[in-house]
């Protein structure tokens, strides 16, 4: 029997589509043109750039943060809407779907808020072979000033009129763009559920201001002298992203079919948000840098890992993680994990040392070439000892007996070592440990039953404190 | 020192040296340095730092490139090494900072600090800034220094920076000694140590040129300060001791080098041999193949294993295309009034290690000039020749023994420290060694004053 070969194929609230990766309704989205180029390298879909009225944008509209000598870790924009009339664009949907049928089209909407307009521009978009509609209830920047984008997110009533008039009218399924510049996103969320909205996609951007020229004192981007704050996107959000979308898919009253948004640049990001429960993503800030050939390895290295774990289907693993993310008072009290340094695989940076005492625990030590372990020599005492070692430059001819400087490997008094009694597993050293593997996390059997914080509090032996429902 | 005499400006490059010596190790641009400053783990306590022997706090200096505060990432290391520029290009960082880098372990591709520092401190220098130091208040205490090489250097500017009145005696005519000849001008260009110096000099330090301090003048510079800093180096290198040696055309690898940095060597002729294999005889036998000599010989009693030359620089000298003769020894120089050959004989190891010739196996070089680079001879007797009892300083092996951590002698109103007291190591050694004794200088003064 031979073993059936993973597919990305997949169905988003009925949306038929070859995979799950599509283009966020962004710049990489403006034009039939720059679609149809996407759904050539491989874009399973593509949300279009928000339909609208046509906007005036200002230059420059993107500024965003380097870390450590990377670009863009974080990308921050201020473009609005599109700024081409209704009526090209939907021309162009057309176009694109009578020559790509397989792919998903998807019209991104934002009109301004009466029940007419958002009838007239869903039955336009839908006529124009539109397969969803996408609800612009997340642009953060702009738009918000004139009552449309996060001003509608940020309102759940609004939220859930709109949705409701969309669905009065719309034939397709209804997809509503969460803002994540809220205060619990599951409030909008649930909105727009009661209102019947098909599904959901999240996040759009995050309020920001990327930085100011220290120079001139203007903040980025700079419109002659002056910037606005905009919305944040990049890698730099993913982790937030992720939190919101397991808020969502954790909520019964909000969980709808998910499209995840934030940060995803590769197939390992977009796996991530799948194993939280969503059926597609969106990618804006992976292909403003790269382009729309990244896509390639996305499919590739996600069949590759699915062929791997025995997954078929993206159903087959779609939200598989999200019991697995729980309150705090859910997790075990008793599970003990110490920090262990692999000496062989150890560089000898001591960033793990320094980590330690000085933003940890106070319990890696450098005492491995002592001849007792020594918990009390500080980072202090060692960097002093080091300043008053006189060296000098190895000469074979003068230094005799000398064998020469060896870097092939770590001197042992380099080693740092773990004191696993105080050890509290915190994870740090492993996190700050350049080399893969060296620290690693090793579980200690405390021969204690599990036992969380609420069990604690019922059993009383922890004191049961009244707290606010904060989850509806 | 005024801004007239600039010692760089006194000394232009000839452009036919520069044009046959360009770096070795040409300088990052900004976008290179950031790079490569980003990929530094910025270890603590980190074994670049340790291995340097001024103990320049590298990360530290790398983070600030980072951040974009170069003016104190110089600043950083100046702090450690007032002659940080000179040592990003002379220093052997293959056995120091680079060699102990923990990215050896990691990737294989250490970080190139040295050419991050050239970076930073190039920085300072084309800002026009001044050195980011000043002297402090005069105490009215006087040191003088014999030599102006860069131990003397280092030691001048830790006094200056203690208020402390820093003279400098040098026999020549320009301030620097074997960093300003010494060094291949591949990696530190002449004009470059001269401009180091025009910088360190505006911390007020004295200079006395064409000034050879003997035994007499010592005697005298010691009544007169309040403290004398020896550090004169070493003296002329050795001879072979054979026939021949004195004719045109033999000289040695300090004089050749010395004479083509400062522009009076334009050239050498088609056949040369070097005797040694030391890192000096290496750079005299590169310099000899960038002069335009056609067939460079290194003439060598043991063989390669044996060599006291960092592997890095016999794997330079064999690029330039230098050869190798092992296991041979000159037996007499030939030539009637100038150099025409170079007799050798083959030599064998016997069984206590010592060198035995090889029965008939003689045979002649012809070449046009022999360089001899086999270790230089001490420059002490001066210090021991003297009568004045106080004076007398011991000596180890001709080499003046100190304190390694104060540079103190024997004699405590005498402190030492570079080659005449390492017996002949780098340019950053000699610089640990004067950072030390300056600092050693100023406590004891500071301790002499407080019994007072």
């Amino acid at each position: 029997m031979s073993t059936p070969k993973p597919t990305l194929q997949t169905a988003f609230c009925g949306i038929k589509c070859p995979n799950p990766f599509w283009l966020a309704s962004a710049p990489p989205s403006n034009c039939g043109e720059q679609v149809m180029r996407a759904f050539d390298a491989g874009w399973g879909g593509a949300v279009w750039k928000t339909i609208g009225e046509p906007i005036t944008n200002v230059s420059s509209r993107y500024s965003s943060i380097d870390w450590d000598g990377r670009r863009m870790m974080g990308l921050n924009n201020i473009e609005l809407i599109s700024d081409r009339p209704i009526e090209v664009n939907l021309q162009e949907i057309a176009e694109v779907k009578r020559r790509y049928p397989n792919n998903a089209v998807i019209a991104s909407l934002m009109v301004e808020s009466k029940r007419e307009s958002w009838h007239e521009i869903v039955q336009r978009a839908e006529g124009a072979g539109a397969d969803g509609l996408e609800l612009n209830f997340g642009c953060p920047h702009g738009m918000s000033e004139r009552g449309m984008g996060s001003a509608v997110g940020q309102v759940p009533e609004y939220a859930e009129r709109i949705t409701a008039w969309v669905k009065e009218k719309a034939r397709t399924p209804v997809i509503v763009k969460l803002t994540p510049n809220i205060t619990d996103i599951r409030a909008t969320a649930r909105a727009a559920k009661r209102a019947g909205a098909d599904a959901l996609s999240a996040i759009n951007t995050i309020n920001s201001i990327t930085g100011i020229d220290l120079d001139t004192l203007e903040p980025n981007p700079n419109v002659d002298g002056l910037s606005s704050h905009g919305g944040y996107c990049g890698p730099a959000v993913k982790p937030i992203a992720l939190n919101m979308v397991h808020q969502v898919m954790s909520d019964a009253a909000s969980a709808l079919p998910l499209s995840g948004i934030g940060g995803v640049g590769s197939w390992r990001d977009a796996v991530e948000f799948i194993l939280l429960g969503c059926g597609t993503v969106q990618v804006c800030t992976a292909v403003m840098h790269y382009g729309y050939r990244i896509v390639e390895d996305m499919g590739d290295g996600m069949l590759q890992w699915m062929a791997s774990k025995g997954y078929n289907t993206i159903d087959d693993f779609r939200g598989l993680s999200i019991a697995k993310v729980r309150d705090w008072k859910d997790l075990n009290l008793n599970f003990k994990i110490v920090a262990r340094i692999h000496e062989d695989l150890c560089i000898g940076c001591q960033l793990c040392y320094t980590a330690c005492w000085d933003g940890a625990h106070q319990c890696i030590h450098l005492d491995r070439a002592s001849a007792a372990p020594d918990t009390t020599r500080t980072p202090a005492q060692v960097a002093a000892e080091s300043s008053r070692r006189i060296s000098m430059t190895p000469i074979p001819k003068l230094d005799l007996g000398s064998a020469g400087v060896s870097n092939a490997t770590t001197p042992l008094e380099r080693i740092p070592r773990v004191d696993e009694d105080h050890c509290v597993g915190c994870n740090l050293c492993s996190l700050v440990c350049p080399v893969e593997n060296c620290i690693t996390m090793e579980r200690i059997d405390t021969g204690l039953a599990p036992e969380t914080w609420a069990e604690r509090t019922v059993s009383g032996r922890a004191p049961a404190v009244e707290v606010m429902n904060t989850n509806g | 020192m005024n801004e007239a005499s600039s010692f760089s400006q006194q000394a232009e490059a000839h452009p036919e040296i520069a044009a046959r010596f360009p770096d070795l190790h040409p300088a990052f641009d900004r976008q290179a340095a950031l790079a490569e400053s980003n990929r530094c783990l910025y270890c603590f306590d980190a074994p670049c730092t340790g291995a340097c022997p001024t103990h320049i706090d590298v990360p530290a200096f790398i983070k600030k490139i980072a951040s974009g505060n170069l003016a104190g990432s110089a600043r950083t290391i100046l702090d450690a090494n007032i002659l940080g520029a000179s040592c990003s290009r002379a220093c052997p960082v293959d056995v120091l900072c680079e060699g102990a880098c923990v990215m050896h372990r990691y990737n294989k591709q250490p970080i190139e600090i040295a050419r991050l520092q050239r970076f930073a401190v190039d920085a300072l220098y084309a800002s026009g800034a001044p050195l980011p130091f000043a002297p402090a208040p005069d105490t009215g205490k006087q040191v003088a220094l014999v030599g102006s090489g860069p131990a003397s250097l280092a030691c001048a500017a830790e006094l200056r920076r203690r208020g402390i009145r820093a003279t400098i005696y040098e026999a020549g005519t320009l301030p620097g000694g074997l960093n300003t000849y010494g060094i291949a001008e591949y990696k530190l260009p002449f004009a470059e140590s001269l401009r180091e110096i025009d910088m360190l000099a505006q911390l007020g330090v004295d200079f006395r040129f064409n000034t050879r301090v003997d035994a007499t003048m010592l005697a005298e510079l010691e009544r007169t300060h309040d403290a004398v800093f020896l550090g004169m180096g070493l003296g002329a290198i050795h001879k072979l001791g054979i026939a021949g040696e004195q004719l045109d055309g033999v000289t040695n690898a300090l004089d050749f080098i010395a004479g083509y940095k400062s522009g009076a060597i334009l050239s050498a002729p088609p056949r040369v041999a070097v005797i040694g294999a030391g890192n000096t005889a290496i750079d005299a036998a590169n310099a000899s193949v960038r002069l335009g000599a056609a067939e460079v010989h290194m003439v060598y009693r043991r063989g390669p294993e044996k060599m006291s030359a960092f592997d890095f620089e016999y794997a330079h000298a064999r690029e330039e295309g230098v050869k190798f003769l092992w296991h041979v020894q000159p037996v007499s120089i030939r030539g009637s009034g100038r150099v025409e050959s170079l007799d050798l004989v083959r030599l064998l190891a016997s069984e206590d290690n010592s060198l035995v010739p090889q029965p008939n196996s003689e045979f002649t070089l012809a070449v046009d000039l022999i360089i001899l680079a086999i270790g230089q001879s001490t420059h002490a007797d001066f210090l021991v020749g003297n009568d004045t009892a106080s004076m007398k300083l011991k000596l180890e092996r001709g080499r003046i023994l100190i304190d390694r951590v104060t540079g103190q002698t024997s004699n405590p109103k005498f402190f030492s420290g570079g080659d005449c007291t390492n017996g002949g190591r780098e340019v950053v050694d000699a610089v640990a060694d004067g950072k030390r004794a300056g600092i050693g200088i100023a406590a004891w003064l500071e301790a002499q004053h407080a019994h007072k």
